[in-house]
């Protein structure tokens, strides 16, 4: 083994947007390891919602994540409603899988821009998001907020779709699927692109397997799992779409499934908001009274793959126990396929591919016996242990 | 004429900081840069390095982690440089007050010249406090 080099990326970097630590081991200009850092965003929210009641707990988890604020309560409503088995009225149904959808749309154009942008491409950072912001006006207008809507309630949703925004709605989405296209074309059709692109951190269905990766990342690589597909929730079994899948593994079969995926999701929207009219207008909630002792277990499609909640309530006010898991929980750890091997240029666009959220990700973690359940130790037990550690080779070494 | 005014009398250089933040705030500041607000062109830009920077914009709740690195790049920020708390969690701490790895607000822990409260605040508002410390 050569001698290595250690280049540090973050915890504060102008690439990454949030603080998180990458160590790269470098031979010459070749990644041999990467260790991944975490924990600088860590702020608590499962036992927060624990303190929260059911309905809080929504406002709670739509700040786990700016980009994710519809994903994370949408599996929280499927979660909680799946404990005293509420049927939601159809119309709230569509108005969920509309905000779901606009959601991905908006994430998928933020995620091309910023790839643009790694790749030295500041025009396309320029155009998609300026092509996103259309989008968020009518977050806006539907919902009241550009980021963090607010629109999701146990048994239904809080805000209505009236005609007028429908008419609006319909208008801005014709237009991003115009700019969609441009964007498509000046992708696909780039040579620089291609052979910046192809070939760069190539992840195998074995290794999506192997680390368990989820969402795009997957399918980018032949997996073909979605959620909205294999587990249907919300309005997603009452319109027609289908799955994009690719079968590159590298980072432009990524990018691929995701300008396509675009266009899925706005044919979801066309339907839904055509579905809309036939549904009677202020039928959107169901009123919950209370929330049986029980366990429930939801999940959604986010833009970047599944989101867990798991949400146990004892039948009083608040969940005793809520469980999150985000994608890039498990599509972060691939990094340790596809960054080894390449150099440290081609790392940070390995890195961006899977469209990395740590602030959904930072969760706690315990260490307990499987069989007995018997908790061994946790974090503070973990540095306790460490603290151990030190005290007792001091007195070894007698300083 | 006071040194900070003469200091901060041509373009204003930015550094963002993400001091455990929901991403949206950081979101919305690179929002700042794209055609519909373009603060380029007042001269604004976005820095990779504190040490360029004239105004530290920081987000987000300040996490028992990210102290000690808070107060660092405060420490390496050339003076005087403007802070700029944006959005509720790092003027307060918002919802989030009561969680176990809080220790801001972000006041307690590095000056603050101005607050831009909202979850997340609109670009404009942001450029709107911007400007308003400026004028003063």
């Amino acid at each position: 083994m050569g001698k290595r080099t250690l280049v540090p990326l973050g915890p504060y970097h102008p690439l990454l947007e949030e603080p998180e630590f990458f160590k790269l081991y470098c031979d010459g200009e070749i990644v041999k390891e990467v260790i991944w850092e975490t924990g600088y965003n860590h702020r608590g929210i499962e036992k927060l919602c624990q303190s929260k009641t059911f309905e809080q707990v929504f406002y709670v988890v739509e700040r786990i994540c700016g980009i994710c604020s519809t994903s994370h309560p949408f599996a929280y409503a499927n979660a909680v409603e799946s404990i005293p088995d509420v049927e939601i009225p159809e119309r709230a149904k569509y108005i969920r899988t509309i905000v779901g959808e606009l959601e991905r749309i908006h994430s998928h154009l933020l995620w091309v821009g910023l790839a643009g942008h790694f790749l030295g491409y500041n025009t396309v950072f320029m155009w998609a998001w300026k092509y996103r912001e259309p989008v968020l006006d009518m977050f806006e207008i539907i919902t009241g907020n550009r980021n963090n809507y607010a629109m999701f309630t146990i048994g239904g949703v809080r805000r209505d779709i009236s005609p007028e925004q429908a008419t609006q709605l319909l208008k801005v989405l014709d237009d991003v699927e115009v700019k969609t296209t441009m964007l498509v074309g000046a992708v696909m059709d780039d040579p620089v692109i291609h052979a910046r692109l192809k070939g760069v951190g190539v992840l195998t269905a074995k290794d999506i397997h192997d680390f368990g990766a989820v969402g795009p990342t997957a399918r980018a690589s032949g997996v073909d799992i979605d959620v909205r597909r294999d587990d249907p929730y919300a309005a997603y079994d009452m319109v027609d779409w289908k799955v994009i899948t690719a079968s590159g593994g590298d980072v432009f079969a990524k990018a691929e499934v995701r300008l396509l995926e675009m266009y899925e999701s706005i044919s979801i929207i066309k339907q839904c908001l055509e579905a809309l009219k036939k549904t009677e207008a202020g039928d959107i909630k169901v009123k919950v009274k209370e929330i049986p002792p029980g366990i429930g277990i939801g999940h959604a499609e986010a833009p970047r793959g599944e989101v867990f909640h798991f949400v146990k309530s004892d039948g009083g006010n608040s969940p005793i126990r809520h469980k999150i898991r985000a994608p890039s929980y498990t599509n972060i750890p691939t990094f340790r396929r596809s960054c080894v091997g390449g150099t440290i240029s081609d790392a940070t666009i390995a890195t961006a591919a899977v469209d990395p959220c740590y602030c959904c990700t930072e969760r706690m973690s315990h260490v307990f016996d499987y069989t007995t359940g018997k908790h061994i130790m946790s974090a503070a037990e973990l540095i306790k242990l460490s603290q151990e550690k030190t005290k007792n080779l001091k007195t070894k070494l007698k300083v | 004429m006071g040194f900070k005014e003469k200091c901060f009398k041509k373009s204003l250089w930015v550094f963002h900081l993400s001091a455990g933040s929901c991403n949206n705030c950081d979101i919305e500041i690179l929002d700042c840069l794209t055609p519909r607000y373009d603060i380029e062109r007042f001269g604004m830009k976005l820095v990779g390095s504190i040490r360029h920077a004239d105004v530290l914009l920081v987000t987000g709740v300040v996490t028992k982690k990210l102290l000690p690195r808070i107060k660092e790049v405060y420490d390496q920020a050339p003076k005087p440089i403007v802070v700029v708390a944006i959005g509720v969690c790092s003027c307060t701490g918002g919802m989030f007050k009561d969680c176990y790895t809080f220790k801001g607000p972000l006041d307690k822990v590095i000056p603050v010249d101005a607050y831009v409260p909202g979850c997340p605040p609109k670009p404009e508002a942001m450029l709107a406090g911007i400007m308003k410390l400026l004028n003063k």
